[in-house]
């Protein structure tokens, strides 16, 4: 064969073992981005076949149909027919089937094939239908078919040797375009039970393994036990590598900063280096471990089948609220960071529904308010016991974060009553096999990640943080200024300005003035209250205790302490929002109804902790 | 009977996928991933809490339908049970 690229275009339902293909074709060869205007993930990879030909791929999103109407199965048809703008039409279509869930999947295969283009069909998984003792007459199925049929094994190099020595020889002929209408399709599945019953041989319709699995994850009692068990799981591996990796990352970059200040004469640029630049990058990439050790076992409970099992435990608890059994693990990803819990609403296929988790996501209380809290709580909450057992401070985190829950639940609530569209959403969620997550899959899926957020959102971060700290610098003091930088400088003028819309809720100026660095990362709150109070570094957060409970009354610490449960904050996650809608407008929603809600909470709790006072 | 009143790990047979309005997308998904007439079907499980979504096995799948979702599939009992 000649040289010259082909491309080849993927296909399959979801849980095919599509992707495990592409990734064992391509390895790391592999270019992920977006269709334009949507957020459907558009992966290409290539890899240069044993005859010297360059194939390129390109994996679709998996779809059980190009019937519906959802954004992913629109592109598939489109680019699969050749009608996707600046998307050249498939030399090839591989079409991906599960060889032990042909029932469902040749439907699929059939409808592809009517499309009227050069189609080979890969019944992967053969392993496993080996093992269920499955047998398919793959010569006669192919014959009946009129394509060439190939066994793969996406897990295994050797299993996609002979898909490779298919799709670099020659292209098959294509079958003749069909149309689709609602009689032809009817007529599909009456063409697979044909199909089946003269090629497949199945001693069982399921696998043991997996109902036996199912009995205990899916058991009213059992099954939310071991949920339970799992997500704590999860939460104490953040924790504990996950935190202290960010801490060490903010660590490292503030010591670099250091460094590099040492060799440079004091001034504005040196700030700029330490404080804004280093500083930042500390602050960006401290978000990295977290949203890895998250998306690890995201992607782990992913591929071994167990996430869409969550979801069926606690669908109806969420459809409650307004969201779905989907939302629920990136909404629990979003109390270590709502940033990798909003990029890990991708597994909700809903739009409808993904963007309903996306906005009430940063409203469970992430672990950069902690810091806060702790401050103010240590600050004004006297350590008395309540009913005997418990600690006053820790019931007033606990209403925090429970203000959190609470919170998201009644956004979700009013959301689902005022939005347009309140058409009826699908479950129709397919509980595939368990199987053993394969490191080379969950390695690619790490890194997808990693670099989806370093690339896309490293400069807008760290743009912002730049400019925070432009505005907190400049102008510099006068001469003979006697308090502290900052209340000179942009932010402070800003500062005194925002007190005129946060004086109803009890902020005086410097409290104003914080939240404005609060809304690059919400604990830098704190550094800019020990400035402003101007206590040293050396005093520690006590120090700072002190001067804020000398400074401002209880009722406007609760009202700030409310003020950080709900409040737009923090610009990376409206910059991860607006990568992941690709909408300006949802950020601006996003930010309108927690300011909104923020506000409406602290002006409450500050009216009447003030009266009760 | 309807799908949804399916006693827990009783079988049955598809006889037809009702709209329940006109132009029911959710319908045609569901002749789409199988619901079609004569197709055997099983209850497998149901979710902890409402009883609700159910869990239902057609040919070698299994699909999380909701309650409203599972109404719209009637089923008879199957022959020789």
């Amino acid at each position: 064969m000649s040289a010259g690229t082909l491309r080849i275009a993927l296909v399959g339902n979801p849980n095919c073992g599509k992707t495990a293909l592409f990734n064992q074709l391509t390895g790391g060869r592999q270019k992920v981005a977006n269709y334009a205007g949507v957020t459907v993930e558009r992966k290409e990879g290539r890899f240069t076949a044993p005859s010297g030909r360059v194939l390129q791929l390109l994996d679709l999103p998996g779809t059980y149909s190009f019937d519906a109407a959802s954004p992913d199965e629109r592109i598939t048809r489109d680019v699969l027919e050749g009608n996707y703008p600046g998307e050249a039409p498939p030399d090839l279509i591989v079409c991906v089937a599960d060889a032990t869930n042909l029932r469902l999947h040749l439907r699929f295969v059939l409808e592809v094939q009517r499309l009227g283009r050069p189609v080979v069909l890969a019944l992967n998984m053969m392993d496993a239908a080996r093992r269920r003792g499955i047998a398919i007459d793959v010569p006669e199925l192919s014959r009946r078919l009129g394509l060439p049929v190939v066994e793969t094994v996406a897990v295994r190099r050797e299993g996609v040797r002979s898909l490779v020595a298919q799709v670099d020889g020659e292209i098959p002929v294509a079958a003749p375009a069909q149309p689709d209408d609602a009689a032809a399709r009817a007529d599909l599945h009456a063409q697979v039970r044909e199909l089946l019953a003269a090629t497949v041989r199945m001693p069982r319709a399921t696998d043991a393994r997996d109902d036996a699995l199912d009995r205990w994850a899916l058991h009213p009692v059992c099954g939310l036990a071991i949920l339970a068990a799992v997500m704590f799981l999860v939460f104490q591996a953040v924790y504990s590598v996950g935190k202290p990796m960010t801490d060490a990352i903010a660590d490292g970059f503030d010591w670099l900063g250091a460094q590099v200040a040492a060799w440079m004469p004091a001034g504005p640029l040196q700030s700029l280096v330490t404080d804004g630049i280093f500083g930042g990058l500390g602050t960006v990439l401290g978000f990295l471990p977290e949203i890895l050790v998250l998306f690890f076992f995201i992607l782990v409970l992913e591929e071994s089948g167990y996430l869409p099992r969550a979801a069926f435990l606690l669908d109806r608890l969420m459809v409650a609220v307004g969201l779905t059994g989907r939302s629920f693990i990136p909404l629990l990803s979003s109390f270590a960071c709502a940033i990798p819990g909003i990029m890990g609403t991708r597994s909700i296929t809903d739009p409808r529904d993904r963007l309903a988790t996306i906005l009430v996501a940063p409203l469970m209380t992430c672990s950069a308010r902690l810091p806060v809290y702790a401050l103010l709580i240590g600050a004004f909450i006297p350590t008395r016991r309540v009913l005997g057992v418990f600690n006053l401070q820790g019931v007033v985190l606990f209403a925090l974060y429970a203000a959190g829950i609470l919170g998201a639940m009644a956004v979700g609530f009013v959301m689902k009553r005022i939005r347009r569209d309140r058409s009826e959403h699908a479950l129709l969620m397919e509980l595939p096999s368990y199987r053993l997550p394969k490191p080379r899959d969950v390695a690619i899926g790490l890194w997808e990640r990693g670099m989806v957020f370093l690339k896309r959102l490293t400069g807008v971060i760290l743009a912002l943080t730049v400019l925070m700290w432009f505005i907190s610098t400049f102008p510099s003091p006068p001469a003979g200024a006697s308090g502290p930088a900052i209340e000179y400088s942009i932010a402070g003028y800003m500062g005194r300005a925002l007190q005129h819309i946060f004086a109803p809720l009890g902020f005086n100026w410097q409290i104003s003035l914080s939240l404005i660095p609060a809304f690059a990362a919400r604990e830098t709150a704190v550094a800019a209250l020990a400035t402003v109070y101007a206590v040293g570094g050396d005093a520690g957060a006590g120090g700072l205790s002190h001067a804020l409970a000398a400074n401002f009354p209880l009722a406007s610490a609760l009202s700030l302490l409310v003020w950080f449960a709900f409040a737009p904050q923090c610009m990376s996650t409206l910059a991860v929002i607006r990568r992941e809608t690709a909408s300006w407008r949802n950020v601006a929603i996003s930010f309108g109804y927690m300011f909104a809600l923020a506000y409406a909470a602290s002006f409450v709790t500050y009216q009447i902790a003030w009266r009760l006072a | 009977m309807r799908l949804s009143e399916l006693p827990k790990g009783a079988s049955a047979v598809v006889e037809r996928v009702e709209d329940a309005h006109a132009d029911d997308a959710i319908a045609q998904r569901l002749r789409d991933l199988g619901f079609v007439a004569g197709e055997p079907v099983r209850l497998v499980a149901r979710g902890p809490l409402g009883a609700d979504p159910l869990l239902i096995q057609i040919g070698s799948t299994r699909f999380a339908l909701r309650r409203a979702e599972a109404a719209r599939v009637r089923v008879r009992a199957p022959e020789a049970a």
